[in-house]
């Protein structure tokens, strides 16, 4: 589902070149799911972006679902990114004077859907987390677990077959962090594909698949207790 | 996604309400500046009688003073005739289609009831100005031939006098009394005030005043000597031989107003000549001793002799236009401050599937609804300035309204300033990299 093969990404300054990106290769299976983990810096949130067609590589080739995208123009990048791809953040990104519906309904717009379609759409995903009585709330009006809940109904309305989540727990007690991880894993079993950036090696342990990225690389990290996955030497780890 | 977009503007605009009043605020006291100027010099440039603006000539004849400097083209000449010339074309078989003589004038109309008496201006004129210029009648017509001829105690009275004196009634075959003397009442027009007066341009501020109340014959305001009010000028004094009013009416003074409906230009010309020959054959008995100056002028030709539109208008404009790029620049500060401020929402959008263009679409609608509201008080501001400068003014009562079709130009200028204020901060806002953006929203 998602290639990429020798993507480096270089931030240039007058003064400074610096490489967040060094030739990653990484293949993800649809269905997958997939933890990444690494230092700050590392280039994780890099990754997410130009995963996400938010950024462009400055090499390499990146495709999903088959398709080059890594040099399409933006109106192209946006539709797929509208079709394909659900974003999920840490601080929830949600819209302080929309309610909850209108929310969701965000990327349904760019969809093109008729007004019945996308009323449908939100509030089947609005009960799907269980929010569906409190589609005119704001977002204010919730707590920190219910407005990631929704930021995951607005991730899912489009039906997105895959789904990147950048520290999605972050900003979560654990009780409400585990709610979330469950709401993920419920989606994952339901067939959409997921890459979650974390720090927390528990939440990385309950994927599939563990990916550390560090000064740019990517490797495939087994499966194994926390304090291996946290201590585990890159230079060491296979490219994958 | 137009009404979504709409919505989204009216959300973003409550969201900061300060900074939005003042993009409001400045676009409204650029628009209304610029308005209450345009509006003056709109009206002011506007054709009072565009059917037949280019059919209708006034008649300039040059029987001034020999020592005044030469005459270069109708603005050098008295825009007025002498009551001698006018009488003597008036009743002369001319080219002309149709011709009127007039001048303005006044009396105290004498109510039937316990009303106290009033000063009234009066257009004493012949039948023929309601046709030439095409006046509408509520009741009745205008007088006749016979009447002007038979020096007629008849009158057409406007419609808010017909209010005042008869309560909107029919007034036609009653009388009105005017100074000691009862007028038979002929005809009622209905609300008619062409603008700029065209008919009455003098170079005084009377080319915009009011259209008269009371219309009489000619000859009938001559027999009452009722003297002209209006711009009045003389190079050489009366004759003290004759009476007092009588030698103003045969002095060289200039006074009246005298127009030709000349529906073809074979006409307009065979009536230049007659004119020219009407000249050639007063010099013979003495008078106009300076050079042949004969002018006809359409009415728009009649504005521009007149300056009816002053270079000072011209030049209030032009400044007021220059002040509303000032506020449209101040805008464009605003607005960059406004949407740079959106970076989070706009990330958000982008990640979500939304393109440059839809950003780009969503702010311009936004910035187009901040220019219609601008427009708005614009309005409000320019409808304020109207007032200010119907009461600096006399005169000017006519210029100071505002219409839908001023409305609307308002608002559109707005929005059109508000559109081309906003679209480098909408350009940057959509060209903004969404990346960097969200991580710090």
């Amino acid at each position: 589902m998602l290639e990429m093969s020798q993507i480096s990404k270089v931030y240039r300054t007058e003064l400074v070149e610096t490489h967040a990106l060094r030739e990653l290769d990484l293949h993800v299976e649809e269905g997958e799911f997939v933890a990444v983990t690494g230092p700050s810096g590392s280039g994780k949130t890099t990754f997410l972006n130009i995963a996400g067609l938010l950024e462009s590589p400055s090499s390499g080739i990146y495709r999903l679902d088959g398709e080059d995208v890594s040099t399409l123009n933006d109106a192209r990048r946006s539709r797929i990114r509208n079709q394909k791809v659900g974003f999920i953040f840490q601080s929830f990104n949600l819209i302080p004077d929309l309610n909850l519906a209108d929310n969701v309904d965000v990327p349904l717009r760019y969809r093109g859907w008729s007004g019945a379609e996308r009323r449908r759409a939100v509030g089947d995903m609005l009960d799907r987390v269980g929010l569906g009585s409190r589609s005119n709330y704001l977002p204010s009006q919730l707590s920190g677990g219910q407005q990631q809940r929704v930021a995951i109904a607005r991730a899912l309305a489009g039906k997105p077959r895959f789904l990147l989540a950048d520290e999605p727990t972050g900003n979560l007690d654990s009780e409400m962090a585990d709610a979330v991880m469950g709401l993920l894993e419920d989606i994952n079993a339901e067939g959409t594909t997921i890459v979650m950036v974390t720090h927390d090696p528990d939440l990385a342990r309950r994927a599939h698949r563990n990916i550390h990225i560090l000064d740019g690389h990517a490797s495939d990290v087994p499966l194994a207790p926390v304090a291996e996955i946290a201590a585990f030497p890159a230079q060491e780890a296979a490219r994958v | 996604m137009f009404s979504y977009y709409l919505r989204l503007a009216w959300a973003s605009i409550r969201r900061t309400p300060i900074l939005s009043a003042l993009m409001v605020l400045a676009l409204g006291l650029g628009i209304g500046a610029f308005m209450t100027t345009f509006t003056v010099y709109y009206l002011m440039s506007g054709n009072p009688i565009p059917h037949k603006s280019d059919v209708l000539f006034s008649v300039q004849l040059d029987n001034w003073d020999p020592n005044e400097p030469p005459t270069e083209s109708a603005r050098d000449v008295q825009p007025q005739l002498t009551y001698r010339d006018g009488t003597a074309l008036m009743l002369a078989e001319t080219p002309a289609r149709r011709q009127v003589h007039m001048y303005g004038t006044g009396a105290i109309v004498v109510p039937e009831d316990e009303t106290p008496p009033f000063d009234e201006s009066v257009r004493a004129t012949w039948y023929t100005f309601f046709e030439m210029f095409d006046v509408p009648f509520l009741y009745g017509g205008p007088w006749t031939l016979d009447d002007d001829e038979a020096r007629a105690s008849v009158a057409v009275i406007g419609r808010e006098l017909n209010d005042t004196l008869f309560n909107g009634e029919n007034s036609v075959g009653r009388s009105i009394q005017l100074d000691d003397q009862f007028y038979h009442v002929v005809g009622v027009i209905d609300h008619w005030q062409p603008v700029p007066r065209f008919y009455h341009a003098d170079g005084t501020y009377r080319a915009l005043a009011d259209t008269e109340q009371v219309f009489v014959p000619m000859n009938r305001a001559i027999d009452a000597q009722w003297g002209p009010r209006g711009n009045t000028n003389c190079w050489k004094m009366p004759d003290e031989n004759l009476p007092l009013f009588e030698g103003f009416l045969q002095s060289e003074c200039v006074f009246t107003q005298f127009w030709a409906e000349l529906d073809s230009p074979e006409r307009a010309g065979a009536y230049k000549d007659y004119l020219d020959n009407y000249v050639r054959g007063q010099k013979e008995i003495g008078r106009f001793e300076r050079p042949l100056n004969t002018f006809i002028s359409d009415v728009m030709e009649w504005m521009d002799v007149n300056e009816i539109v002053q270079n000072d208008n011209r030049v209030l404009v032009r400044l007021s236009f220059l002040f509303l790029l000032v506020c449209v620049l101040n805008t464009v500060g605003l607005l960059m401050a406004k949407f740079m401020g959106k970076g989070g929402e706009v990330a958000l959008r982008r990640a979500m599937g939304a393109s440059r263009q839809h950003v780009f679409q969503q702010n311009l609608v936004e910035v187009g609804l901040i220019g219609v509201l601008g427009g708005l008080a614009g309005t409000g501001l320019a409808w304020l300035g109207l007032r200010a400068v119907e009461s600096l003014y006399r005169g000017y009562q006519h210029l100071v309204h505002l219409d839908l079709a001023m409305l609307l130009t308002a608002v559109s200028v707005a929005t059109a300033a508000a559109i081309l204020a906003g679209l480098y901060p909408v350009w940057r806002v959509s060209r903004l990299a969404p990346a960097g953006l969200l991580k710090t929203q």
